[in-house]
């Protein structure tokens, strides 16, 4: 037999992007531990229905920890307090009984809230269409291993090829940066031979599209602990390198290495 | 749920730049140019204030050879250029140093600001309306944007205290260091703000000394560890000797007592420089 949990939860409630928001409390009673996050509040929801009330509107889509839709802020916490688990991950037996959850959507200014805990990231979608591609005429598949990867570099542009782009490491930050986000999706393309025609131009676009939105990296290192994919702050580093070298190239003379 | 009627403000650009300046200003003009700056300068206020530390010391050593060092600084260049010239050009160099550090740290707390949501207004830090949990980000690197005022106040009173002895009247004595520390550092309250500003220098060169390796992009698994390190190891020198000048006028280690030469007799001290 499975634990059962009754909780109080906090809940963000918010009409729309440019209404006042504020905290509601809800029961939640008889959740059993196995449940996720995400099914505990569809429990929620049910029985607001039920009710007749308009239910708590959330992000949520594939619920296996790898789409990058799911968000919320748990007790000050993106995706909650468990390390490298995304909410829809997070499952209830995380939870004492009796415990108080407050949820709040992902904060910042690029970030403005839709609805209740739903925000809207596409601020995310303006950086990867600023260059997060490479640009290749597609034509008959070519053998494999044609193009020689050294393995340390597939393995390290895998590891940044793991974000999701859920924006995990944006709420989390004091200073509302997307350095994280960016730079992983930066080194994805930039460690890998494919990705080097276009390195630095990728670079300097990616990097100026993320300044329109987003705030500037202190080094905290809190994207880092709040990333469900734990992504590493290495990933900052080399951005910040290639974004100074790529204005300084003359990329005329110099191709793109 | 059905999409929103009209497109949230979400793909709205907050800052778009007015104009692209020519290179290489136009690094100055990105974030990440910003901290290049704050990084590079920062280097160089870092290394004055290990060389200051260390210049210090000589007052260990008595009254004769403080007024030694301090002459030394201000014949740099031996006569290949006029007295005081290059300590001028030094000067002048971290007055630069600390302007461009302070502009970047400021415009770039600006940016975070309002890339936020209730920030608040000194800090600019994100709030949430919940209580908000931190994991990695130490108290030091939280309070880089009070530490650095307190670090500029101080140098401010620093210098008007032992460089133009504004408050030290006829106690202060061009020429003689040694006296001019002790008579300061023998107040009291006085000590006491040495001891705060400089934990406070201390907690931010912490930080600083971190993550300007990030900043620069001097990043490698073999040696990330010892970045760390580093930062402790700078930041405990400085603490220590630092603090140990207030701590010993204090306890009356350091003091005017045994002196060869008399106060204000700064003739008596250039003669047994010379000696020296």
């Amino acid at each position: 037999m499975s634990r059962e949990l009754n909780l109080t939860l906090q809940i963000w409630r918010q009409e729309g992007p440019h209404d006042d928001g504020h905290f509601e409390t809800y029961a939640a009673t008889g959740i059993s531990e196995d449940m996720s996050f995400l099914e505990m509040l569809d429990i929620v929801n049910e029985g607001l229905i039920q009710d007749g009330n308009v239910p708590i509107e959330f992000d949520h889509d594939c619920r296996e920890g790898i789409c990058g839709t799911c968000s919320l802020m748990i007790n000050g916490q993106a995706h909650g307090q468990e390390k490298a688990t995304t909410t829809c991950q997070l499952h209830m037996r995380k939870f004492n009984d009796g415990d108080t959850i407050v949820v709040e959507p992902f904060r910042a200014r690029a970030f403005p809230v839709v609805r209740d805990l739903v925000v809207d990231r596409s601020a995310f979608d303006r950086i990867i269409e600023a260059g997060g591609y490479i640009s290749v005429n597609t034509g008959a598949a070519s053998d494999a291993n044609l193009t020689p990867v050294p393995k340390e570099a597939s393995d390290t542009s895998f590891d940044a090829a793991a974000c999701i782009g859920c924006g995990a490491c944006v709420a989390a930050c004091p200073n509302s940066a997307a350095q994280l986000f960016t730079s992983a999706k930066l080194a994805h393309l930039n460690l890998i031979p494919q990705g080097q025609p276009q390195r630095f131009e990728r670079t300097e676009s990616m990097v100026e599209t993320m300044e329109s939105f987003f705030g500037s990296c202190t080094n905290h290192g809190e994207c880092h602990e709040a990333c469900p994919k734990e992504i590493s702050l290495d990933f900052i580093a080399f951005m910040n390198r290639d974004y100074v070298k790529a204005k300084v190239k003359n990329r005329k003379l110099a191709g793109q290495t | 749920m059905a999409a929103p009627a009209t497109s949230p403000p979400g793909s709205t650009p907050i800052f778009r730049r007015k104009w692209q300046l020519p290179f290489p200003l136009n690094i100055y003009q990105s974030s990440i140019g910003r901290k290049w700056v704050m990084a590079l300068t920062g280097i160089g206020l870092l290394g004055f204030v290990v060389v200051h530390m260390i210049g210090n010391l000589h007052i260990y050593e008595g009254p004769v050879q403080s007024h030694e060092y301090a002459e030394s600084l201000r014949s740099l260049g031996g006569g290949l250029m006029p007295r005081t010239f290059l300590l001028w050009v030094l000067r002048l160099g971290l007055a630069g140093m600390f302007v461009l550090h302070i502009h970047s740290a400021y415009s770039l707390k600006e940016r975070s600001r309002k890339a936020s949501d209730k920030a608040d207004f000194i800090g600019g830090e994100k709030k949430y309306h919940s209580k908000r949990d931190y994991v990695a980000a130490n108290y030091a690197s939280r309070t880089m944007r009070w530490t650095g005022p307190i670090i500029l106040l101080y140098l401010l009173f620093h210098l008007a205290d032992l460089t133009w002895g504004w408050w030290l009247g006829d106690n202060y004595v061009l020429g003689d260091p040694y006296h001019n520390v002790v008579a300061s550092l023998s107040n009291l309250p006085v000590a006491i703000i040495y001891v705060v500003a400089n934990v406070a220098l201390v907690i931010h060169i912490f930080h600083g000394t971190w993550s300007l390796f990030q900043s620069l992009g001097i990043n490698n698994p073999k040696y990330n560890e010892l970045r760390r390190t580093l930062a402790k190891l700078v930041a405990g020198v400085i603490l220590v000797g630092n603090l140990s000048f207030p701590v010993l006028v204090q306890t009356g280690l350091i003091d005017d007592d045994n002196r060869t030469c008399d106060v204000g007799d700064v003739t008596c001290l250039e003669h047994q420089a010379e000696k020296h």
